[in-house]
């Protein structure tokens, strides 16, 4: 069974078809890429499945759980993580707590042990601290765990959003395009390491991506969206010479 | 080793000796009976601002109502000391009396929060603008009473009687009066460290991570898994807590509270904000220094009468450039450079 099934997926806003129609199946340690034009509805599927917004009609199914229009923190915990096209950092946290920020669900604490500093917080603020500096040592951005998120230079901020959506023990991982205004050497760099969270940590990626080499080093699999409906499906070299998806990018 | 200590603990240690300092001075005599009467004024109006930072400048939210919490734990901790006066000691009556305000105002707090903390930015500001002065003014039309036959409660004085064992508690425009004079300066400093500890470790915990998480973006927050709601919620209550307790030690050091209107009305609202403001907003410790020298500042220039207020609102804007005038923070930072470069022995190795 597939990790992550959508089914006859709608959304429109205004009388506008944003998303119709759509569905894809993505097997468990897929590398998936979403892509289309701009405007094709490829974000706003990232925020249907994180529930950002409720569909009008369709199933989203994750490892066999109905996940359709639960609230964003209840997907977090079924199993989604993200990033954001337009970064989201906690831009006034430093680092390290952005990541610890993504393992919050995974130590759980009363408020009380917190600010009574009981020994359930200690023991569990120093396990978090090991665990988000595992994870910052990832993305080489352990030197870096006091600068605040905002002073990073752009393309670290890319990877600490990675970062914290891995904190959140994901089975699935959505990056919204994770490789817009990286050069290329950082874009290679950042191949490599969704390649290594997909062998070494065993996730699911899908990932929307304007990046042609990027999309068609790393992703197995595609799904060509268009105003909004599926333009093509399936593995990424038959669909990039699909006649129908090139006159998409380029025009006729 | 001493580097950690001074971070954590540096602020405490000022508070400390500032403690110790006026109260060595007071009991010299070295201080004006008008000086000394402003100290614990200036340990709750502290408390409030460390209140209300942790609602604005962690949680994000901007609330114009933060005097209406301090109200209601004023009244409640003065109706509960005139209640016990007879029955229970002096400190234990005071201790418990903090409880009550502070339950009390933490459970308008979380009511408030409900419907409030689903708005946001100006709205929400507004709204707990509203708060605040409905607050007050049900506090200054109502009567309220204990006697053999329960309690009563009424909103016009012909209503209002009592039997001639009853004990009037509020008495409409008339207020609270006959509160013990339980607060002190050392109460005072002790209740604005308990405030301080306590936020610092929220903020120093998952929770105050969660908070500051929801407060740089929320959308990001949600997805990370943070409930937003309970955590607005968690903050909000708590920031309306502390304010409660900050009104406790308001109404058992001025033991009389007729005319309200000026303690409590959004003027007072506004003055705590431009505590935050001024002392950083955010900056936890900040707050409370700016509290003490704002609070003092036009209560030592009584002496010059009508200007005072014209003086203290030059002040504040001087202060506002100061700490965020793009052109004079980068000015500061130079003259810090400057300075280091002076003194070899500071610019090095230290940093």
């Amino acid at each position: 069974m597939a990790l992550l099934s959508i089914d006859h997926l709608s959304i429109s806003f205004g009388g506008l078809a944003a998303v119709y129609n759509l569905s894809m199946e993505i097997e468990q340690g897929a590398l998936y890429g979403l892509i289309g034009p701009n405007g094709a509805g490829k974000t706003t599927v990232f925020n249907l499945l994180t529930g950002v917004y409720k569909p009008k009609e369709g199933l989203i199914r994750l490892d066999g759980q109905d996940i359709t229009g639960l609230a964003p923190a209840q997907i977090s915990a079924a199993g989604i993580a993200r990033t954001f096209q337009n970064i989201r950092l906690f831009r006034a946290l430093s680092v390290i707590d952005n990541v610890k920020v993504g393992l919050h669900e995974s130590f759980p604490y009363s408020t009380l042990a917190g600010v009574l500093r009981l020994p359930s917080f200690r023991k569990q603020e120093q396990a978090i601290d090991d665990r988000a500096m595992e994870i910052l040592e990832i993305f080489k951005l352990g030197e870096q765990r006091d600068l605040l998120a905002a002073n990073l230079p752009y393309g670290a901020q890319r990877k600490l959003e990675i970062a914290r959506a891995l904190a959140t023990k994901p089975k699935l991982l959505l990056l919204d395009e994770p490789a817009a205004g990286m050069n290329p050497g950082e874009t290679q760099e950042l191949m490599d390491t969704i390649r290594y969270i997909r062998d070494e940590l065993g996730l699911t990626v899908l990932l929307i991506e304007h990046d042609m080499r990027l999309v068609s080093g790393i992703c197995e699999q595609l799904t060509v969206l268009n105003f909004g409906r599926m333009l093509a499906q399936g593995e990424t070299k038959q669909v990039l010479q699909d006649p129908e998806v090139i006159k998409a990018y380029l025009g006729e | 080793m001493l580097n950690t200590i001074r971070r954590k603990y540096g602020f405490y240690i000022v508070i400390v000796l500032f403690w110790l300092l006026m109260t060595l001075l007071k009991s010299a005599g070295a201080l004006s009976s008008h000086f000394a009467s402003l100290l614990v004024p200036m340990t709750y109006y502290a408390i409030a601002a460390v209140a209300l930072n942790l609602c604005v400048g962690i949680l994000g939210e901007l609330s114009i109502g933060h005097a209406g919490f301090m109200c209601i734990g004023a009244f409640s901790g003065a109706i509960f000391s005139l209640l016990t006066k007879e029955a229970l000691p002096g400190a234990l009556r005071f201790f418990l009396a903090f409880l009550v305000g502070i339950a009390l105002a933490a459970l308008f707090g979380f009511l408030i929060g409900i419907p409030v903390l689903r708005l946001k930015g100006d709205y929400l500001a507004i709204v707990t603008l509203a708060f605040g002065e409905i607050i007050k003014n049900i506090l200054q039309a109502v009567y309220f009473g204990v006697d053999s036959k329960g309690v009563h409660l009424a909103l016009d004085m012909t209503d209002f009687t009592l039997e001639p064992d009853g004990l009037t508690l509020i008495k409409g425009p008339q207020g609270v009066s006959g509160t013990p004079r339980d607060s002190s300066f050392t109460v005072g400093i002790i209740v604005l460290l308990l405030a301080l500890v306590l936020v610092h470790h929220l903020m120093d915990s998952r929770d105050g991570r969660a908070i500051m998480a929801i407060r740089d973006n929320r959308i990001a927050a949600e997805a990370t898994g943070i409930h937003v709601t309970r955590y607005k919620m968690l903050a909000f209550t708590l920031s309306a807590a502390i304010a409660g307790a900050a009104g406790v030690l308001f109404s058992h050091n001025v033991t009389t509270m007729t005319n309200i209107t000026n303690y409590f009305n959004y003027n007072a609202s506004i003055m705590l904000l431009v505590y935050v403001v001024l002392g950083g907003i955010g900056n936890i410790n900040g707050s409370v220094v700016a509290a003490m020298i704002l609070y003092l500042l036009p209560e030592m220039m009584r002496g010059l009468q009508r200007y005072r207020m014209l003086i203290y609102a030059i002040v504040l804007i001087l202060m506002m450039l100061f700490n965020w005038s793009p052109a004079l923070v980068e000015k500061r930072r130079k003259a810090v450079a400057w300075l280091k470069n002076k003194l070899p022995g500071r610019g090095k190795g230290v940093a």
